[in-house]
């Protein structure tokens, strides 16, 4: 296709040292760059995150168990559900935008490549704030380590006279920081996906990853946004004698809990919305047909995002609102999954009468399609209020999350993983390896979060640090454990592949899945401006058009 | 510019609630009845608004003197408008006991005028900084667009100035 790089021979220089690539990386402003340092540092926070998992089921393999202390657990359960949706999620998925929204609407950089770098080190700077924690704590000021008040850090637990020390100020410093540097990506993406797309890319053209990641960013806007208003709330009520949270000055414990979750439950769509972008674009590929339904695809993210904003009260059933609140939380959260499941009825129509390829991007993106049904499910079943006052703290919403976290969200990470991998790297990942990565993880992941669900229906709370015998508990809490053991082995499956296949793959060369958006017309991996030529294109699909002049999409649309 | 204004709606929405959900549920300390109206700051700020359109104005038809004229009449509303919250805040603290630690009222009333007159500092170094270029003779009409795009953060901190004003001074007390 004409937009493939220009075939010059580079003037000879000499090569570059060390020091020198380095620099080059630390300084970048290209998306390219920034999205795979995003990619990788997520990825090394996804080690640690998981770590944090293994230590705590570990304690609670057996009842009465003495692995590690209840202060270290509730350090453990804190970070680690801070360390996965903030620097593992986040920058994961924000890393794949940054990386491939340019090159689907045919741009040579986002709109605002400075703001980029900088919101990339914010994010960065971010976690090592938090992670310092662990290190800057005792020693220091003799009082706090990590923050050990959960990932949703209730006010007035992180008031000053419950939590004295810094443990909280560094979840607090750390996710205020972080957050501007997301609130940067997503001003960075409106701009760039309303402003910089391509001759003849109208809105209705895109390919549905930048359709989602608007409405993602979007919802970025208002949703950070309350999380950082509410921080700088507990900073004031910490620090400067404020009273927001004060309930003995007549402040209130429940509006952290509104403000908190009115950001909350919005991220988790923040999540798993660029997570429905890479199964629109990887299951019609493998499927070898186009998206079923492109307009209602993108119709029904945007009612996901508005409706998503008037559902958070569901997280907060059991404090005591009144049933008028209650009704209304649970109507609109069970109104979310109407659109939510007619976009599973489209990959699924996608699929039907394909000629289905069971490459492991495919299998990944097809163990998404049940796992996030089973997940949302679930939710809905939580969703009703009376089921959740019985459920709620319990390990079934546990199960609940980490099915839709892992069994959805990571389970299509894995597959945009391999299938833009080659475009990334040049490189094809290992299909053995890829095979035996998905299959691992999959038994590992149904393993644990499967038999998770039962020991929440039979009353196990969430967030204590061990048990007694005799509940009925013990059997499923082993049976989970194990399961974290097929996880670790595909993950170490998954790394080594990444790395290996780096060196030795097999080379990709543009378009190795045979696709229909913009990024595959271009060099494996593409050169620093992209496209020689700004591409043109006249329909949803410009390669198929390309590579069938008498057969073209546009005759149709 | 858009975008970083929605997201920046947000977070004054954030604090507008729990500013009318704190009304009146104090348990003790000075009440809003120790607020006096501002009305000649909000005047001052207000017309900086108007003043910034006939500055962008006058740049677009390439009147450089003029736009530096209604830029510098920008700058001195805002740097009066942050005088009077400084003198208004001065009074309330030593006259009338109220800081941000008295009470409920104390807390939401400082976080959010002064998150706005935080607003008002940072477009107020951007003034300056626009001024300093113009005086060293740096401005021309090539950079309206820029200007442009500047002076909507202006606008929203006057907008947001109409909110917390009815807020605070007519429907809080």
């Amino acid at each position: 296709m004409a937009s493939d790089s220009i075939a010059i021979t580079p003037v000879a220089v000499g090569a570059r040292s060390i020091g020198e690539k380095i620099h080059d990386w630390i300084v970048t402003v290209d998306h390219k760059k920034l999205g795979i340092m995003y990619i990788v540092y997520a990825l090394i926070f996804l080690v640690i995150g998981g770590i944090e998992a293994t230590v705590m089921r570990i304690q609670l393999m057996v009842p009465n168990n003495h692995f590690v202390s209840p202060e270290v657990f509730n350090q453990l359960f804190t970070m680690h559900g801070t360390t996965m949706i903030f620097f593992v999620a986040m920058p994961i998925l924000f890393g794949f935008a940054n990386y491939l929204v340019p090159l689907m609407i045919g741009a040579r950089d986002m709109a605002f490549p400075r703001l980029n770098a900088f919101s990339f080190w914010l994010t960065a700077f971010g976690g090592l704030l938090l992670y310092f924690s662990v290190f800057g704590g005792n020693g220091l000021y003799g009082a706090g380590t990590a923050p050990d008040v959960g990932w949703w850090a209730y006010a007035p637990l992180t008031a000053k006279a419950f939590s004295p020390g810094h443990s909280s100020d560094y979840w607090t410093l750390s996710l205020l920081v972080s957050g501007f540097g997301s609130i940067g990506t997503g001003i960075n993406l409106i701009a760039t996906i309303l402003c910089m797309r391509c001759p003849g890319m109208t809105l209705g053209r895109m390919p549905l990853l930048a359709w989602l990641n608007l409405v993602m960013s979007g919802m970025v806007l208002i949703t950070l946004t309350p999380l950082s208003a509410a921080q700088i709330m507990l900073l004031i009520d910490r620090y400067l004698g404020g009273h927001f949270f004060d309930t003995q000055a007549g402040g209130s414990a429940a509006i952290w809990m509104h403000f908190f979750w009115i950001f909350g439950h919005p991220e988790v769509y923040i999540l798993i919305i660029p997570c429905f972008a890479f199964m629109s674009e990887i299951v019609p590929v493998f499927s070898r047909k186009p998206i079923f339904g492109y307009p209602v695809m993108v119709g029904a993210t945007v009612c996901i995002g508005f409706i998503s904003m008037s559902v958070w009260a569901h997280h907060m059933f059991t404090i005591g609102m009144s049933s008028y609140a209650n009704s209304f939380f649970a109507i609109t959260s069970m109104i979310v999954g109407v659109p939510t499941g007619i976009k599973i009825f489209n990959w699924i129509g996608t699929m039907w009468g394909g000629k289905i390829q069971f490459k492991t991007p495919m299998l990944f993106c097809i163990g998404f399609l049940f796992q996030f049904l089973i997940a949302g499910l679930t939710g809905i079943m939580l969703a009703s209020a009376p089921f959740d006052w019985q459920l709620s703290l319990s390990y079934f919403v546990v199960a609940h999350f980490h099915y839709v976290i892992v069994g959805g969200i990571l389970f299509a990470i894995f597959g945009a993983f391999y299938y833009w991998y080659p475009k990334i790297t040049g490189r094809m990942l290992s299909e053995t390896l890829g095979k035996m990565h998905f299959w691992l993880f999959l038994i590992g992941f149904h393993l644990t979060f499967d038999f998770m669900h039962i020991p929440g229906l039979l009353g196990m709370p969430r967030r204590i640090y061990t048990y007694e015998a005799g509940r009925g508990w013990e059997a499923w809490n082993m049976i989970v454990t194990i399961g974290v053991f097929f996880q670790i082995a595909a993950v170490l499956v998954f790394v080594w592949d990444l790395v290996w296949s780096f060196y030795q793959g097999e080379v990709a060369g543009n378009d190795p899945w045979d696709a229909w958006t913009l990024e595959w017309s271009t060099a494996s991996p593409p050169p620093e401006y992209n496209f020689a030529r700004i591409p043109v294109v006249k329909s949803r699909r410009p390669l198929w058009d390309a590579k069938h002049p008498e057969d073209p999409d546009w005759k149709y649309e | 510019m858009a975008s970083l204004i929605v997201a920046e709606s947000a977070i004054f929405t954030i604090f507008v609630v729990a500013y009318i959900f704190y009304i009146g549920k104090s348990l003790s300390g000075p009440t809003p009845a120790v607020l006096t109206v501002p009305i000649f700051a909000t005047i001052c700020l207000l017309s900086s608004s108007v003043t910034m359109h006939l500055a962008v104005r006058a740049l677009r038809n390439a009147k450089v003197g003029s736009f530096g004229f209604w830029w510098f009449l920008t700058l001195s509303l805002g740097a009066i408008f942050l005088i009077a919250t400084g003198l208004e805040w001065h009074k309330l603290v030593f006259h009338d006991g109220l800081t941000i630690s008295t009470n409920l009222f104390g807390t939401t009333y400082y976080s959010l005028v002064g998150l706005h007159a935080f607003h008002v500092t940072v477009g107020l170094i951007g003034l300056v900084i626009v001024m300093a270029f113009t005086l060293l003779g740096k401005m021309t009409s090539k950079y309206t667009e820029r200007v442009d795009v500047f002076s909507l953060y202006w606008h929203f901190v006057d907008a947001v100035w109409v909110v917390v004003f009815t807020v605070v001074y007519v429907i809080g007390r």
